[in-house]
Formats: structure tokens, C-alpha cells, sequence
């Protein structure tokens, strides 16, 4: 019985923490995605709460696959836009509200309590509210960046520098408004000659990269040599050498080799900080491949070198696409080579050209930030596409970053 | 079974292509790194003196016997440096056949040619060619501008000379931002690797168990780190500002500041009596989010990899969650952890971009490789980046040297 009376108190303040608690991110939610104007805290808090509840609901159906949720979510998502149709409130209506809070947290008890776990049942509803409330906190805080980056690229000069904090996207404005920036970046900027030339230079060092570590990593990966465990070891001490301590030596070098300012500049170094992550992670990959395939067909007369072309390769395919995928990332991402050795904006890959052309405060804000969605965009839509080759390159290599 | 010599054979030919590109590319430069942070190299030593030659014809309305005169201007490129050695070629019309010529000079083939010992710094001179217009002489195909003339000379490179000196070192050390950036930077890499390993560790506990959307979230925490760094901290400049920007807007309009904050740009605030890096912490709050999600993914791997009876064991024993946290989960995250945080905080001590995009070193936040950019770009002096950059380096083979006797074991895994 006291223990029930506990529990009782215990969800009861737990539900109103958690409602008001991260108001303030069903503030964000609510203007982002329904309004165009200015919310202050204090004056909605209720309806911060039910966005949140359904933030936090539809978060736990996700986790627990429990039908109960749906429900609690459905009415939430109803409140809200009840609230949402309602601006003002009257006392009567706040009654209302009120009894639905109490019926919402009974609600909530009930759901608490539906488990046997008497024991450690603090424990086990405190953590339960750890976890769905911090899933909300870093969805928040990942998303929330990238979206003002989106939204902020869609709006007008005006309106950006009227209302910053307005989040909501600008449905209203007709399609050559909306993407107004866009074509002001393509057209004014220069940005798809930049875009080309990072295009170029990935694509070449993603190949370059490949056409060096594949042997490299097979021959750490199978072969018997003198000094074959030093390679490996110096392998990842090469790719702690950081950049800065390569880069002025390379600009003097280029600088009188007289090839610094040109995207060949960037096809060389490119590769080459990446070639140790590739065979690192090709060189692993390689060992898991089972040697009685190889060595069978080595028995039967084949050479080295076709056995590599014949059965190590189409087994690795996915190693080999994950291997890519990570370098053609880090070299579209790359920003200081591209930064201390190009001067030509006729060479300028992306990131290059972003900062040189529109991180200027003469420039508009919102060009800036669609120039970073343009930059991002590609490599997102990639990782989404192989996000499972990618993860798992990320993990076998130990990434450089 | 097979033959070890050929193997082996096989294996360098297929290793010498990797390992000679990574010498050019990453030990040698390294090599000229140091050779360089013993040199006094400033940007403008990189262009070698060379001599300046340019034609100008002085005579007009020429008929054929006439006189015809060409001023040649020779010109040392260098202020500071003398050049040796000039040899200067220039095809001469063959409408036209030497009179006076200055000394050193000749003329062989309508190709004049001159050989001067030495040009002092600063050295340009205006010399007056005497040339006569042949008997066939025609105005409308005469043009002494046609081909260039072209000069080559020896000149002392500082680059691949062999003075070498200490003074890069003295003027470095005796500065004193050098001693305060590497604070800044053993501050920065230390908590920004210790926040990316909270926020990873969180994120990674959160996604242990399957569920429906874990894909999804899996993806989506992995955003901040494969996104491009450009875009990520423009987005937070942007987000940052004091003006424009959408977070200080946020906290006015709802009073709950009463005027902006300049997020990156405050270096020092008063908190509880001691002083306190504000932008600092804001550039390491950034690096925490944008790196957590590598620790995130490590962990999470080695999450999964726990053995379950673990934690049925210490059920049956009446063990608590937060308790199998400690006792269990803890102890076995503890390999991947220490591999982790010295990874991470080399990395963190390389880093360039993120604080150079962020700050550009303003406000408290100059580490050592931002320095390595001022020296060079902004002081042009190449000679004391270098030498900032080696400083970075031995710091570096240390935590190198350290990561190596910590976890030979855990990077076979």
C-alpha cells in the first residue's frame, strides 16, 4: 500500500517534470512546424507540454512497440491542435485543460504501473524517463541545425533579418521564391564550377585511393614478407600525422614545383591521407575472407593475381564500396588543402568557394546557409543510401576525423 | 607449399606504389617540415629571384639602312638578393643585323645572346642595342616585341641551402602566446574529448536494445560527423551570432537575457570568482556534437558484444539497473574507452578547421594549429610556422608513443 502511494507521488511529479522540463523543445517543434510568428514561453505552456507529450509518445511507441502509447499519443496530438485553434484561453477553458492534464497523468500511471516491477520500480521509471527524454534531447540537438540551415536558405532577405527566430517553412512563397537563393548562389556564386570540380577531384582520389590500397591491403592482409607486421603497425601511426604539420611543407614544395594552385594539387594529397585508412580497413576485411577459397584455387593453377581479381575482389565488394563511400566523403568534406593551396576561383572546390565567396557579412545569410545545404545535401542522401556499408566502414577503421 | 621468395617479391611490388606515394606525400613533407623550421623562409623567399627582361623599340619611321635602336631594360626580380649567372636569349628580327652591342653580348643566327656574371639587389639598367635595318627590310613584318626574351640565372635558394638556425625557435618560445596556445590546446582537446565521449557513451546506451526506429536514430546521430565541417559551422556561426543569429534572438524575445551574447566572442567571464573561457567552451560544446558520434559508434559495437549472461546473472542476484551499469557494463566499456579518449585527443590536438571556421582563433580559442596559419598567412613567416608545426609534432609522437604501450591489443580487434 505505501509503496503504491509512493509510486503514485512519484509518477505524479515525474509526468509534470517531464511535460514542462523540455518545454522549451516543444517550442522549437511548435513554431517550427506550425506558426510563422513569435511564441513566448510563459504565455503557452500548455501547449508546450502536449507538443512535447507527443514528442515523448511517439518516441516510446517507437521504443516499445506498445499500443497503449498510440493512444496517449493520439490524444495529445489532438489537444495541441485544439490549442492551436484556440489562441486565447478563458477560465472555463482552462478547467478543461486542467482535468485533462490530472485524466493525461492517470494515464500515464497507469502505463508506469502496467508492469510487474515492485522492486526497483523508481529505478526502472526513472530510467525510462531518461532514456525517451535524452532520445528527444539529441534528436533535438542533431536536427535542430541542419533544419535552421533549411529553413534559413528558403527565406528572404526580409523576413530572415525581421524575425530570426522564425522557424517555420515558407509554404506561401511561390517556387521561384522559394528557391530564390538557390538560383542567386547558382547563377551570382559560381557555385556548380565549384561544385564540378569537387565532383572531380572525389571522384579521382575515391579511384586513385582504391587502385593503391587494394594491393597494398591484400599483400599486408595474405602475404609473408619480411617486415609485414611493421606495415601494418605504421599504417595507423601515418594517419595520426595531422594535416597542419604536412601542409606548409607541401605548399613550399608545390609552390615551386609550380603546381599549388590546380585541382592536381588536390588528386595528389588527397589520396595520400587517405590511402592508409583504405588499406587499414580493405586489410581487415581481406583477412575475413576465408584462405581456403584462395588457397584452392591456387592449388589448381591459378596466379596471384588472379585469384585477387577473380575471388578476393567479388567477395569484397561490400568492404570495397564502404572503403569509397568513406573516402569519397572525406574528400568532398575536405576544407584545409583546398583552403592554403587554391587561389584560382577557377579552381575552387566547395567548401573553398563557400568561404572565400559567401562567408562575408556583405553576403547574405541566407545564400551562405544554402550553400551549405547544397554542400550537404549529397553527402547525406549518400550516407542514407549505404548508411549499413558505411557504418560499418566507420567502425572497421577506426576513422580518421 | 609456395615459394617464400616469390610471395615475398609479389608483396613488395604490390606494397611499393602505397608506400612510395605515402613517403612523398606524408614522411617527406614531414622531413621538409623540420628542415624548414630551421630556416628563416618567409612567404616571399618562395618566388627565387630571377631577372626581369623587357625590349622597347626607340626608333620610328625606319626606311631600310636606317639606324635602328632597342633599349633592352635588365631588372634583378629581388630587393634583397643578388642573382648569378644571367643568361639572356632573345630572337632578333632578320629584317634587321647588329652594330653596337654592349659587352657580353652577341648575336649568332638573328639569336642574340648575353652572359652577365652577377646582378646586385635592386639592379636595372636601361641599355640602348644598336641594330641596322637590312636591305630588305619591311615595316609591315618588323616587330621586335614577337618573341619574348627570356632570362635564366643561378640564384642563392634559401629552401635548399644549408644555413641553417635556432631563431625560429627563440622567436616562437620567446612569445608569449606560445605558451598560452598550448594551454588552449591541451584545454580544448581534453574536454572536447571527454564531452565526445559522454555524449557518445549516452547515445550508444540509448540505442543498445532493438527496436523499431534504431536504424533511424542510428542514422540520424551520425549526421553531425559525416556532414561536411564548412556547413555544420557556418549553421552554428550562423546560429551563434549576436545580431542575426536565431539563438540570441530567442533568449531576448523571451527576456530571458537583455542584451545579446557574444557567444564567440567573449574570452573571459566572471563566474563565481574565477575566470572563466566562455568561447572556449562553446568551441568544445561544438566539438563534443560534432564528434560524439564516432565514440558513439565504437561503443555501441562493443555494447553488443557483451556477453548477455552478465546481465542475467546479476539479475538472478538481485542486481539493480544502475548498478549493472557500473559493475558490468562499465567495466567491460573500459578497453574501447581509453582507446577512444587517446584517439580522439590526438585527433582534437590536430584539429584545424573546426576552431578556424568557428573563431578564426579569436577569443581565447588560438590553439596550436591555428597558430601554425597565423605565422604562415598572416605574419608570412613561414620559417616559425614550421616550427610551431614541429612543436605539434613532437607533442604528438609523445601521445603516440603513450597510445601505442596503452592499446596494442585493442586496434587488432
Amino acid at each position: 500500500m505505501t509503496n503504491n502511494i509512493y509510486q503514485f507521488f512519484f509518477i505524479y511529479l515525474y509526468s509534470i517534470i517531464t511535460l514542462f522540463l523540455l518545454a522549451v523543445i516543444g517550442d522549437f517543434v511548435s513554431i517550427s512546424i506550425f506558426l510563422s510568428k513569435n511564441i513566448f514561453i510563459y504565455k503557452n505552456i500548455f501547449l508546450y507540454c502536449f507538443i512535447y507529450a507527443i514528442c515523448f509518445f511517439a518516441i516510446r511507441i517507437i521504443i516499445t512497440n506498445q499500443v497503449s502509447n498510440i493512444f496517449i499519443f493520439i490524444i495529445s496530438l489532438a489537444l495541441s491542435y485544439f490549442f492551436l485553434l484556440n489562441k486565447e484561453i478563458n477560465a472555463y477553458q482552462l478547467l478543461i485543460i486542467l482535468s485533462v492534464l490530472i485524466a493525461f497523468n492517470l494515464l500515464l500511471q497507469k502505463y508506469f504501473t502496467a508492469k510487474n516491477f515492485s522492486n526497483f520500480l523508481f529505478e526502472v521509471s526513472f530510467l525510462k524517463f531518461l532514456k525517451t527524454n535524452s532520445l528527444i534531447f539529441f534528436s533535438f540537438i542533431i536536427i535542430f541545425p541542419f533544419y535552421l540551415m533549411f529553413v534559413s536558405s528558403l527565406k528572404s532577405q526580409m523576413i530572415l533579418l525581421q524575425n530570426p527566430t522564425d522557424l517555420s517553412i515558407p509554404f506561401f512563397y511561390s517556387i521561384s521564391d522559394f528557391f530564390s537563393s538557390y538560383i542567386a548562389v547558382i547563377t551570382q556564386y559560381n557555385f556548380l564550377n565549384f561544385a564540378l570540380n569537387s565532383t572531380i577531384v572525389s571522384f579521382v582520389t575515391v579511384f586513385v585511393s582504391l587502385f593503391f590500397s587494394i594491393p597494398g591491403a591484400y599483400a599486408v592482409a595474405r602475404l609473408r614478407f619480411a617486415g609485414r607486421s611493421k606495415i601494418s603497425s605504421s599504417i595507423l601511426i601515418i594517419y595520426m600525422v595531422p594535416a597542419i604539420v604536412l601542409v606548409i611543407p607541401l605548399y613550399v614544395i608545390f609552390s615551386q614545383l609550380g603546381f599549388r594552385n590546380s585541382l592536381f594539387s588536390l588528386m595528389i594529397v588527397y589520396p595520400a591521407t587517405t590511402i592508409p585508412v583504405a588499406l587499414y580497413m580493405l586489410q581487415g576485411y581481406f583477412k575475413g575472407i576465408p584462405y581456403e577459397l584462395e588457397e584452392s584455387a591456387l592449388i589448381d593453377g591459378c596466379s596471384r593475381i588472379g585469384v585477387i581479381l577473380r575471388i578476393t575482389l567479388p567477395l569484397s565488394v561490400p568492404a570495397i564500396l564502404s572503403v569509397s563511400l568513406y573516402v569519397f566523403m572525406i574528400a568532398w568534406n575536405e576544407f584545409l588543402f583546398a583552403f592554403m593551396f587554391l587561389d584560382n576561383q577557377e579552381y575552387f572546390t566547395i567548401p573553398r568557394g563557400l568561404y572565400t565567396q559567401l562567408d562575408d557579412q556583405e553576403v547574405p545569410r541566407q545564400y551562405l546557409m544554402a550553400g551549405s545545404v547544397m554542400i550537404t545535401v549529397p553527402v547525406l542522401l549518400l550516407f542514407f543510401i549505404f548508411e549499413r556499408y558505411l557504418v560499418g566502414g566507420l567502425t572497421a577503421g577506426s576513422v580518421k576525423g | 607449399m609456395f615459394n617464400l621468395n616469390k610471395e615475398a617479391k609479389l608483396a613488395y611490388t604490390m606494397l611499393i606504389p602505397t608506400i612510395s606515394i605515402v613517403f612523398l606525400i606524408i614522411l617527406f613533407p614531414i622531413f621538409g617540415n623540420f628542415w624548414l623550421s630551421f630556416k628563416e623562409v618567409k612567404l616571399g623567399d618562395l618566388r627565387a629571384p630571377q631577372p626581369i627582361i623587357k625590349e622597347k623599340l626607340k626608333t620610328k619611321d625606319i626606311e631600310p639602312g636606317d639606324d635602328i635602336l632597342i633599349e633592352y631594360r635588365f631588372k634583378n626580380s629581388s630587393q634583397k638578393k643578388p642573382i648569378f649567372n644571367i643568361k639572356i636569349t632573345d630572337k632578333i628580327s632578320e629584317f634587321i643585323s647588329p652594330v653596337e652591342i654592349t659587352e657580353g653580348c652577341s648575336v649568332n643566327n638573328n639569336l642574340l645572346s648575353c652572359y652577365f656574371e652577377e646582378w646586385k639587389p635592386k639592379y636595372n639598367e636601361k641599355i640602348i642595342f644598336k641594330f641596322k635595318a637590312n636591305d630588305n627590310f619591311e615595316i609591315d613584318n618588323f616587330n621586335p616585341k614577337e618573341s619574348k626574351p627570356r632570362g635564366v640565372a643561378d640564384a642563392d635558394n634559401i629552401l635548399t641551402n644549408l644555413k641553417f638556425s635556432l631563431k625560429n625557435f627563440q622567436k616562437i618560445l620567446q612569445k608569449n602566446e606560445t605558451i598560452e596556445n598550448i594551454k588552449v590546446t591541451f584545454l580544448y582537446s581534453f574536454f572536447a574529448t571527454i564531452g565526445a565521449l559522454l555524449l557518445g557513451i549516452s547515445a550508444a546506451l540509448l540505442l543498445e536494445k532493438n527496436f523499431l526506429g534504431k536504424g533511424f536514430f542510428r542514422g540520424l546521430f551520425l549526421f553531425p560527423f559525416v556532414s561536411p565541417v564548412i556547413a555544420v559551422a557556418f549553421t552554428w556561426v550562423y546560429i551563434l551570432d549576436p545580431f542575426k543569429g536565431f539563438l540570441n534572438n530567442y533568449l531576448l524575445n523571451n527576456e530571458f537575457i537583455s542584451e545579446p551574447i557574444f557567444f564567440l566572442g567573449l574570452k573571459k567571464v566572471d563566474f563565481l570568482g574565477f575566470e572563466f573561457p566562455f568561447t572556449l567552451f562553446i568551441v568544445i560544446l561544438f566539438e563534443s556534437w560534432r564528434y560524439f558520434p564516432l565514440a558513439f559508434l565504437f561503443i555501441l559495437a562493443r555494447l553488443q558484444a557483451i556477453p548477455k549472461d552478465l546481465y542475467e546473472a546479476s539479475d538472478i542476484d538481485g542486481a539493480t539497473k544502475i548498478q549493472q551499469f557500473f559493475y558490468i557494463t562499465l567495466p567491460q566499456l573500459l578497453g574501447v574507452i581509453s582507446l577512444l579518449f587517446i584517439l580522439r585527443f590526438i585527433w582534437n590536438f590536430n584539429k584545424f578547421e573546426d576552431i578556424f571556421l568557428l573563431t578564426g582563433g579569436n577569443a581565447g580559442t588560438r590553439t596550436l594549429t591555428v597558430q601554425v596559419y597565423d605565422e604562415a598567412f598572416a605574419l608570412s613567416n613561414m620559417g616559425t610556422a614550421s616550427s610551431v608545426a614541429v612543436l605539434i609534432f613532437i607533442l604528438l609522437a609523445v601521445f603516440v608513443f603513450i597510445h601505442q604501450k596503452i592499446a596494442p591489443k585493442d586496434i587488432e580487434e
